[in-house]
């Protein structure tokens, strides 16, 4: 090595030898931890394999029948008509409950109060009743003439209370999820909007709707998830769907491990889809968040 | 020298809650000047401006903005308060650039000044990016119309916000404290942006505690404190030859650090 290159070196000569080799601290708790998960993965690996009260033959024989996939159907359609209704009542709540009237505010705080308080099973067998509450439903000036009258049973359904029922509770909860998201966006941000000259509706449109979905999808992806689950209740009107369907099978054939587990697969598939779905939807709305 | 002042303060007063923020302010600004607003906090000076836009509403006086009464239609003798769709168009006219900047988190550096255009003026997106790309130039922003406010400095999101305003093509830019939030070192690329802008005729009214801005740049100076002016004239007049004790004890205050 030359004069001039040891020179150089002088200042680097107070610290300790280049390229100490660094030993990380000990971990052995978090190998007896490793250890005892493993076994008891092993473990339940071995029970369902070797368990024939699981009875896989059963449970394939049935993944893809007819009536598993009508109800797998229909809760979907339940799910997705019950969050669309929901996201827009909780909308108008989430509006209504920030206006300055106090009459609209109070309505939309007596709405989620009620909903949210009822539970939804009482709510889907009070709206398969509703003829027993108003034998008629009319159309027309209020307390005035009648456009045209409908015979409230020939409304009520199974599905359409099953769909009253989610919805109106749904929203309930959806309009505090909104209304959460539309008061995490910062004041100033409205403010700006407006000293541009945009009018109200597009200052919400624009600047801070796209903002609150933000705060909003993580705890709305939540709700859409809980409601795959919730349209089971739904079997107490003998509406058809993933979990009454699979019911129905097993009250013939007595299998009713396998038909469970047929019923849980699907369950798992549809929220790990959606599971993904939401994280795709969080990435889009977080733009210009994350990057530093 | 009867031109109708670009904006005309007249009488405004306004509280919130039981303490009063403005006290019976009246105040011209004529085009292509340049008017910086000092003193205390608390003095009720980004209030004012914020009343300027209606962004707040006063409780009692007049705004007039090239003439036309901000906020109200005269009829008859009384003040109707014009619709939501009618304040954001003379909002449109004016400028506005914030403290906190507010540029729009989830837009790009471009879009955040291409949205009022396009949005408000209805000009085709190809006309208003050309015309953003211009404007970052000219804030020494050239090149960064596809990142976000967040990986942006304080002083280039400033910068982005004078951008953002100017695409209105504004009769009168309002700065509300513009460099006050930011790190010291980065206050003179956002002064020297805004002295161009003076320089090229705009007409602006600045809250401002940079005296040494203001003594270069602006061409009145107006003095609040306790939500009333104390104090108004040409920089020199204000700086040099204080006439009251208020305006002296302030000056003295703040020149000596």
């Amino acid at each position: 090595m030359s004069e001039a290159a040891t020179g150089a070196q002088t200042p680097m000569e107070q610290h300790p030898a280049a390229d100490p080799v660094v030993v990380p601290r000990r971990r052995p708790w978090r190998w007896v931890g490793m250890a005892v998960v493993a076994l008891l993965a092993v473990m339940a690996l071995h029970g369902l394999v070797t368990n024939p009260a699981f009875g896989w033959y059963t449970v394939f024989r049935y993944l893809f029948t007819r009536p598993i996939l009508a109800g797998l159907g229909m809760t979907l359609l339940l799910t997705a008509i019950a969050m669309a209704g929901g996201i827009l009542i909780g909308t108008v709540l989430a509006v209504l409950r920030d206006t300055d009237s106090r009459l609209l505010a109070g309505a939309s705080l007596a709405y989620t109060w009620f909903f949210r308080t009822v539970p939804v099973l009482v709510q889907l067998l009070f709206w398969f009743n509703f003829g027993a509450l108003y034998k008629h439903i009319a159309l027309g000036i209020p307390f005035g003439p009648a456009l045209f009258t409908l015979d409230t049973n020939s409304l009520v359904s199974p599905l359409s209370a099953a769909v009253f029922g989610l919805m109106l509770s749904q929203g309930a909860y959806t309009g505090e999820i909104i209304r959460s998201g539309i008061n995490g966006v910062e004041s100033g941000q409205a403010r700006a909007a407006r000293a541009l000259g945009m009018t109200r509706a597009q200052v919400f449109r624009v600047i801070v709707f796209p903002q609150a979905l933000r705060i909003i999808i993580p705890a709305l992806g939540n709700e859409v998830i809980s409601m795959v689950k919730n349209t089971s209740m739904v079997s107490v009107l003998a509406l058809s769907d993933l979990l009454y369907s699979a019911q129905l099978i097993y009250s013939r054939n007595y299998q009713t491990i396998p038909l469970l587990i047929v019923a849980t697969i699907w369950y798992l598939v549809v929220v790990t889809l959606l599971t993904l779905l939401q994280g795709r939807l969080e990435k889009r709305f977080g733009r210009g968040v994350q990057k530093r | 020298m009867t031109a109708t002042p670009m904006l005309r303060i007249e009488n405004v007063s306004k509280s919130y809650g039981g303490h009063q923020v403005l006290r019976s302010v009246s105040l011209d600004v004529d085009a292509g000047t340049v008017t910086c607003i000092i003193g205390p906090s608390g003095a009720g000076k980004s209030t004012l401006i914020q009343c300027v836009n209606h962004l707040e509403r006063v409780d009692s006086g007049l705004l007039r903005v090239d003439g036309r009464l901000m906020g109200y239609r005269e009829k008859g003798g009384r003040l109707y308060e014009l619709s939501d769709r009618e304040i954001a168009r003379q909002r449109s006219e004016i400028g506005m650039v914030f403290q906190h900047f507010h540029l729009f988190p989830h837009l790009t550096v471009r879009e955040n000044i291409t949205t009022g255009p396009t949005l408000v003026r209805r000009v085709d997106r190809a006309t208003a990016a050309a015309r953003a790309d211009e404007l970052l130039d000219r804030v020494g922003l050239a090149g960064h119309g596809d990142r976000y406010p967040a990986q942006l400095s304080g002083g280039q999101q400033q910068r982005v916000a004078i951008a953002r305003t100017l695409a209105m093509d504004p009769k009168l830019v309002l700065f509300d404290e513009p460099t006050s939030a930011l790190d010291p070192e980065l206050v003179g690329e956002v002064l020297t942006v805004m002295k161009d802008l003076a320089l090229s005729g705009m007409t602006m009214v600045v809250v401002t505690h940079e005296l040494g801005f203001a003594r270069e740049v602006a061409d009145r100076v107006v003095f609040m404190a306790d939500g009333a002016v104390v104090e108004e004239g040409t920089t020199s007049e204000v700086f040099d030859r204080p006439r009251h004790e208020r305006t002296r004890a302030f000056l003295g205050r703040v020149l000596r650090t």
